[in-house]
């Protein structure tokens, strides 16, 4: 094909070309995709056992036998470390974002694909690196995802802080120095290989946030990575970054000087923006499928790119929100608390817009947008307490309970899992020409929903009642003693909740090859991806390139042959 | 799938951003001077380079800032010394190789001008590369000194300089772990010199480009682009050396 000779790099041949050291942005995508659907169900494993152990401590498990307290604070942490970084960073972003910015803005494909495979296959080795954690002496590390010093700066801090947290250290630099390469290919491809009429305003929302993602990416993950180093110069050569004089068990360090708020103030500068990095393309998702599935403009398309630019702005400047427990001026704490609050202004423009677009709307409910309206349910639902955590005064009581774990989980895990979700089923039939399943589409929803609501809620109102979060053991405490009904029964809506995504799996792979064919535009959309051909050709255009006429989210248009406008139709097409 | 149809007919589309014709028909995408089919042309791709350099040493700022703030607040910060059950202040200004690091500086300094020459050299090269072809048309004396070569070497220099201050450094008792201030003395200089080895085998692969005949065009964005990272490099060097001297 013609098409395909001038494209940058013509359609590789071989498999190992084609499928495993690919260039072609869309396979690389989609090795994203499938390393975090791996990561995510690692995860689930362990969290299940987590909530296994919380109710059953003795219990003797097949194959692992009993949970042992520091076995589970590493299932704390590797749960933690695997689901931020390999599941809500590399999905949304890596996955979608690599697969379908280049579609959208009418590109043939990254800026530069030798950088975007390399990126993958560094976030691959440090995938790799870290579940090699579990099985090295000692085990998994204790320090949470958080790796908060000294007890990560020690070798002998704990089982697991030896060779196991040397690993961790090193699979989170790996990850980050992948980041960064992935970050400047999606900036720069968005700035600078726009199709012809694409100008940023006309860009779908879901190229703005993966924009926005990308931005923050590159300027938090260089400072995890500047924190790695330095622990790992604590860890191995002997200086004192964050360890100050002290003995641990009973043994002087021969650490003296370092300060362990350093280690919490750089860690937090890039984990607060991490945060918004896992949840921005979940609404870039959210707010394209609830504008198609409503047949309805998004209600507000600048309102909604300026709170997403603000809410990344701010998110660089409220990390000391994690640290009120840490011991901080209280003018600090103030300020904190107020920029944190301040976050509330441009999430409830996003949650007003999000509404304003289904209102009067005539929805159609297929499964991607039954997500989408998740994705916002549990945003507003997760967000709430956000608020209460911002205050010193109501964050200090609830920082070490079962409040936070709550909280977070809402907003940034299963929000961002619906947001994935909702990515999937909207644009699987793009990426493998078929249709999924609507039957088992809505059965995982309606399980998945009902289920993490079930397990996530009543966390909040453990807090309240003071049971503490990463404890190992707490059937023996007599005053949680009235809580471990409500324990039970999250555990078991944790086992159903994991059951149905069993369903999504088999929906998933059986659709792959079983499912109904897809047409090019089965959802009537208007961005660029559904233009083309299904799943598309190598150089995305098959030779052409698209000109762009209108803006991302033409729907209802009065006086238009159909009720939506593509973005390619020309203006001519309808004038009389 | 349910079908829409417009409940009032109007006699012109409007779009929720006004009329259609309203807008600027086609211009404004970023790279709106593709051509329709092909690879991006020489400037295209040069303009690519340049940005993706300039999006990359964003992190790289990133990294110093965060090594940087880490340095000031470590600073002022005093340490509890439960030997004594006292708050002690215990920074130690490290005595710097001073002289050394200036010869040094004075090396960096020098090779970011031979590969400014360097790059200017293949830039002319690049533009004259048409008119060569032309039998009959001569270019009279085109420079063909290796400003490469030169900065290579010079850049080796100074990292065999740095190699030295550090050598001195730990004959003056100051190691990696001597104590927090010296602990960031070899962080910020070993963190910048491992960037310009960067720089370095970047170049170096600017040099394989010329044995593997690869086009003067892809060498020169190379050339270019480690150019401009080199004078970073330059800027950062000054940048680490004031805050050693001038904050201990």
């Amino acid at each position: 094909m013609v098409a395909q000779e001038s494209h940058q790099h013509g359609a590789p041949q071989g498999f190992i070309r084609k499928w495993v050291f690919s260039l072609d942005h869309k396979v690389i995508g989609l090795q994203y995709y499938f390393l975090a659907l791996t990561a995510v169900f690692v995860g689930m494993f362990l969290s299940l056992l987590m909530r296994i152990h919380l109710i059953w401590p003795t219990a003797m498990l097949p194959l692992l036998g009993e949970i042992k307290p520091e076995t589970y604070l590493s299932l704390v942490t590797m749960h933690g470390t695997i689901m931020v970084f390999f599941v809500l960073t590399t999905a949304p972003q890596g996955g979608f974002g690599n697969y379908f910015l280049p579609i959208q803005i009418g590109a043939p494909d990254m800026a530069f694909p030798v950088l975007n495979m390399l990126s993958f296959w560094t976030t691959f080795l440090a995938y790799i690196v870290m579940l090699s954690a579990f099985f090295v002496v000692g085990g998994a590390p204790l320090h949470g995802w958080t790796g908060y010093a000294p007890l990560s700066a020690l070798q002998s801090s704990g089982p697991g802080e030896g060779l196991g947290a040397d690993l961790w250290i090193t699979s989170i630099a790996l990850f980050c120095i992948a980041s960064l390469m992935g970050a400047l290919n999606f900036i720069t491809t968005t700035l600078d290989m726009r199709a012809k009429g694409m100008t940023m305003w006309r860009m779908p929302l879901t190229c703005w946030s993966w924009f926005i993602t990308a931005i923050l990416g590159l300027l938090a993950f260089g400072v995890l990575l500047s924190a790695g180093i330095l622990l790992l110069m604590d860890r191995n050569i002997g200086t004192s970054f964050f360890l100050p004089l002290g003995t641990i068990n009973g043994q002087m360090t021969g650490h003296k000087g370092g300060s362990p708020l350093l280690w919490q103030h750089l860690f937090w500068f890039f984990g607060h923006p991490e945060v918004y990095i896992a949840i921005l393309p979940g609404m870039g998702v959210a707010s394209q499928v609830l504008s198609t599935f409503s047949r309805k403009p998004i209600f507000g398309y600048k309102a909604m790119v300026y709170a997403m630019l603000s809410i990344g702005l701010l998110g660089f400047m409220v990390w000391g929100h994690h640290m009120f427990m840490s011991g901080m001026s209280p003018y600090s704490a103030f300020a904190f608390s107020i920029m944190t609050m301040a976050i509330g202004v441009p999430s409830a423009i996003k949650t007003f817009n999000w509404l304003g677009t289904l209102h009067k709307a005539r929805i159609r409910f297929q499964s991607p947008m039954l997500f989408a309206i998740g994705f916002v349910s549990l945003f507003v639902s997760g967000g709430l307490s956000g608020p209460f955590l911002a205050q010193p005064a109501l964050d200090i009581p609830l920082h070490d309970t079962a409040f936070v774990p709550g909280h977070f989980h809402l907003i940034m895990g299963v929000a961002a899992i619906f947001g994935i979700f909702a990515a999937t089923y909207y644009w699987f039939p793009k990426m493998f020409g078929r249709m999924m399943d609507e039957k088992l589409a809505r059965i995982h929803f309606f399980l998945t929903l009902i289920g993490t609501y079930s397990v996530f809620m009543p966390m909040h109102y453990l807090g309240l009642a003071g049971q503490p979060r990463r404890y190992s053991q707490l059937t023996e405490l007599k005053y949680l003693h009235p809580l471990i009904g409500l324990n039970t029964f999250m555990t078991y809506a944790a086992i159903v909740t994991v059951a149905a995504q069993l369903i999504f799996l088999f929906n998933l792979f059986w659709s792959m090859f079983k499912g109904a064919k897809a047409s090019d535009n089965p959802w009537e959309a208007t961005t660029l991806e559904w233009t083309t051909a299904t799943p598309p050709p190598h150089d995305n255009f098959g030779g052409r390139t698209p000109v762009v006429h209108n803006g991302p989210y033409e729907y209802s248009v009065p006086g238009a042959p159909r009720d939506y406008v593509m973005q390619t139709d020309p203006a001519t097409v309808a004038a009389h | 799938m349910a079908s829409f149809t417009p409940t009032v007919p109007t006699p012109h589309p409007t779009t929720s951003r006004g009329r259609r014709d309203d807008l600027p028909p086609v211009v404004g995408g970023g790279d709106g001077g593709r051509p329709d089919s092909g690879e991006p042309d020489y400037g295209a791709r040069l303009r690519r380079a340049r940005l993706g350099l300039a999006i990359a040493l964003t992190p790289i700022v990133m990294l110093f800032v965060a090594f940087t703030s880490a340095y000031i607040v470590r600073q002022g910060l005093p340490t509890f010394d439960p030997n004594t059950n006292t708050v002690v202040h215990d920074w130690t200004p490290v005595p710097l190789p001073t002289v050394l690091f200036l010869i040094n500086t004075c090396v960096l300094l020098l090779s970011s001008v031979t590969i400014e020459f360097a790059r200017r050299q293949l830039a002319r090269q690049v533009a004259l590369e048409p008119v060569q072809s032309i039998p009959g048309v001569s270019l009279g004396t085109e420079s063909r000194f290796p400003w490469l070569g030169l900065t290579i070497i010079l850049g080796l220099g100074f990292l065999a300089g740095q190699w030295l201050a550090w050598r001195e450094l730990a004959a003056r008792g100051f190691y990696v772990a001597t104590g927090p201030s010296s602990s960031f003395v070899y962080l910020l200089t070993g963190g910048h010199a491992v960037h310009l080895l960067g720089g370095i085998i970047a170049l170096l692969a600017a040099g394989a480009a010329v044995v593997l005949h690869r086009p003067l065009a892809s060498r020169r964005i190379i050339v270019d682009v480690t150019a401009w990272y080199w004078h970073f490099m330059a800027l950062l060097w000054i940048y680490i050396l004031a805050l050693l001297e001038f904050a201990r």
